[in-house]
């Protein structure tokens, strides 16, 4: 069974259709990139099925459980972690409380225990800093746990992003531009870092990337986005012989 | 041989080092020891003092009022000042230094609620004592501790939740009168509802559970507001909620039992010094605990940015209308206080100027902090007490002082720090060497 299931989903900003009849279908563990140029609608995708719009037509199962309707927190507490393409990390926040924030929907004391300081509270507390710790160490940010994420170095901060993300426990895990604005080196280590967090802990990874070697290095199945409709969908080296998705990117072939 | 190098070496940083290395080694129990000498020295022999220093009585607000009215009494009061504050704090503080480690050393072992509970009776002698001297500063105290509440809510509000409330003293109000309308109507003989309907000695018990009413009532005029405006962002709340205030003092105004714009009045004397005192430290205690648990650190998540909030899980809706709510909450039970301690509330108190007052100690004390807040609180109501001889001019002298906060610390004095009483409390290290 499918983890992700997303049918024939189309969505329209009053009368700009933005998505046209999408589906996906994400396997448990597999990795799945999203590619196209510039306003193809990647984004708006991502956020429909993370529950930030609400498509005009279509389904998205998660697990087996209808997304359709439900709030952002609700999706993200059913196994759905993202990014943001332009990191939306939050100002006047430590390292450390990024991370156990994104545990919020695991929190095991309730509205009264944090105002009365309970024991239960104290002790949960105690328990989410152990795991943003290890999260931490992970992503390799312990070292700057007690700073302001927004005061870390560009690739430092986009690790905190995904920490926090890995934090809500998903099942899915979306990236947006996970390498938007790194350098080479920076490109590297994410790649070891996607492939670790992968593996350590076996979640299916849905990304959009505009770096093609990025792309083709790390997923299994590749889909183009052009206008709001898929016009190609396969293995990263079909995907790269596709005369279609040249043609979005680079232009037509001239054969006169 | 070193130790000698450093001291020289201190000597050489001047004063104003060792003042600091002075203050480093003084634990804040030290600090509370010396203030309840000095307040203790004031209350046996304050009189004498003033009396041979030429005072006419002793200066109630730390000699403010006298030394505007007389600039004559400027040598007297400064003498006063010193002889009872000065001096006796740093003797004490100085000679008890040792042992005030090694105490609070011992009770930085014990539960922290231990600990403060130890640190706040003493502090609570310290004002039992000084406000005991005179009825003007029991009052100023008792309406800095519910300025503090205020502020503190309103701070949980503004400051960590980042919207821009204008109802706090609509809320106020709601406490006060559903507070006092309990207490009169059960434990008082007066004109509005006639004769008490319990036993007047069963009061001071009930009084707690009247606040409690008072604030539910103020929670759920913020349920009001909340529904239809968070549902937008930006700027509505702060429109809403000036309409809420207004509403609610019209109302007021116009409801004839409650006695209309002439208020009500004869409220029995419950406000007393250790009632307040209590409800302020378990305000504090409970806020403190709320900002600094991941639950409250949500706001903070909301307001920085809400999406983000709502992908990581956070319920930013709920978290934003139980906040509202609990900041007004504590609004309403710091308007019953009010209204016991003055024992006298009309709908003229909860205006718009009531707001300002609130909004200069929030945002000069500092956002997203509680010390900030008690700072904000405390300064500008002991100031605005302060400078009551100079009138009219009080309030140039006041909003000045604002707008240069405002230009060198455009989040206020104290912004953005963890109150951690924990940290507080604890013995410091006499220094002997330094690197």
């Amino acid at each position: 069974m499918a983890l992700l299931r997303v049918d024939n989903m189309t969505h329209y900003f009053g009368g700009l259709r933005a998505v046209h009849n999408y589906s996906l279908v994400l396997e448990p563990g597999h990795i799945v990139g999203l590619i196209g140029p510039n306003g193809a609608g990647k984004t708006t995708i991502f956020n429909l099925i993370s529950g930030i719009h609400t498509p005009t037509e279509g389904n998205i199962e998660l697990a087996g459980q209808n997304l359709i309707g439900h709030q952002p927190h609700e999706i993200g507490a059913m196994g759905l972690g993202r990014t943001f393409q332009n990191l939306l990390l939050w100002r006047h926040m430590t390292v450390l409380e990024h991370v156990k924030m994104a545990c919020y929907s695991q929190l095991g004391y309730g509205i009264w225990g944090a105002f009365f300081g309970s024991r239960r509270c104290h002790r949960e507390e105690k328990r989410l800093t152990a795991k943003a710790m290890h999260l931490m160490e992970t992503f390799d940010v312990d070292r700057f746990s007690s700073q302001l994420a927004v005061s870390l170095p560009y690739g430092a901060q986009r690790r905190v992003e995904m920490a926090r993300a890995m934090a809500t426990n998903p099942k899915v895990l979306f990236l947006d531009e996970p390498t938007a604005g790194m350098t080479p080196d920076e490109l590297n280590r994410m790649i070891t870092i996607i492939r670790k967090i992968h593996k350590e802990f076996d979640v299916a990874i849905f990304m959009i990337e505009h770096r093609l070697k990025f792309v083709m290095e790390l997923c299994e199945r590749i889909q183009t986005l052009v206008f709001g409709e898929v016009i190609a969908e396969g293995t990263p080296a079909e995907i790269k012989n596709n005369p279609d998705v040249i043609e979005a990117y680079l232009g037509k072939e001239d054969i006169g | 041989m070193d130790s000698q190098d450093n001291t020289l070496q201190q000597r050489k940083k001047g004063f104003r080092a060792w003042l600091q290395d002075f203050i480093a080694e003084i634990p804040l129990i030290g600090w509370l020891l010396g203030i309840l000498g000095a307040v203790l020295v004031e209350y046996f022999l304050g009189d004498l003092i003033s009396y041979y220093l030429g005072l006419p009585k002793i200066p109630v607000l730390f000699g403010f009022l006298t030394v505007l009215k007389k600039p004559l009494l400027i040598p007297g009061t400064a003498g006063y000042l010193i002889l009872v504050y000065g001096l006796p704090i740093l003797i004490i503080v100085k000679s008890l230094q040792k042992p005030a480690n090694k105490l609070a050393g011992f009770l930085d072992k014990q539960r922290v609620t231990v600990a403060a509970l130890f640190h706040l009776g003493i502090f609570y002698g310290a004002l039992h004592f000084w406000a005991d001297m005179s009825d003007y500063r029991l009052l100023v105290i008792k309406l800095t501790m519910i300025a503090i509440m205020l502020t503190l809510s309103i701070n949980v509000i503004n400051g960590y939740m980042g919207e821009f409330s204008c109802s706090h003293p609509g809320f106020m109000a709601l406490g006060a009168y559903a507070t006092s309308t309990i207490t009169l109507l059960l434990f008082a003989d007066d004109k509005q509802f006639g004769a008490a309907l319990l036993p007047e000695a069963l009061g001071l018990y009930f009084f707690p559970l009247a606040l409690v009413a008072g604030g539910i009532v103020a929670a759920l005029g913020a349920l009001v507001i909340a529904i239809p405006s968070f549902r937008t962002r930006g700027d509505y709340l702060a429109i809403i909620s000036l309409a809420f205030l207004f509403i609610v003092k019209s109302v007021i105004e116009n409801l004839e039992f409650m006695g209309g714009p002439r208020g009500m009045s004869s409220q029995p004397h419950y406000s007393t010094l250790p009632m307040v005192f209590t409800v302020m430290v378990l305000c504090i205690w409970i806020i403190n605990n709320f900002v600094r648990s991941t639950m409250g650190k949500a706001l903070n998540a909301v307001r920085d940015n809400e999406l983000a909030a709502e992908a990581m899980t956070v319920n930013t809706r709920k978290t934003k209308i139980i906040t509202f709510m609990f900041g007004a909450f504590w609004a309403g039970v710091a308007g019953g206080l009010f209204a016991h301690v003055l024992r006298y509330v009309n709908p003229g108190s909860f205006g718009i100027q009531r707001l300002a007052e609130i909004l200069a100690m929030v945002y000069f004390g500092g956002l997203n902090s509680v010390t900030g807040s008690i700072v904000g609180a405390v300064s500008i109501n002991i100031l605005s007490e302060a400078l009551r001889p100079l009138e009219i001019y009080k309030w140039i002298i006041i909003p000045l002082l604002l707008i240069l906060v405002m230009l060198f610390r455009p989040t206020g004095l104290i912004a953005f720090t963890e109150f951690k009483p924990k940290e507080l409390m604890k013995p410091k290290q006499i220094r002997v060497e330094e690197k």
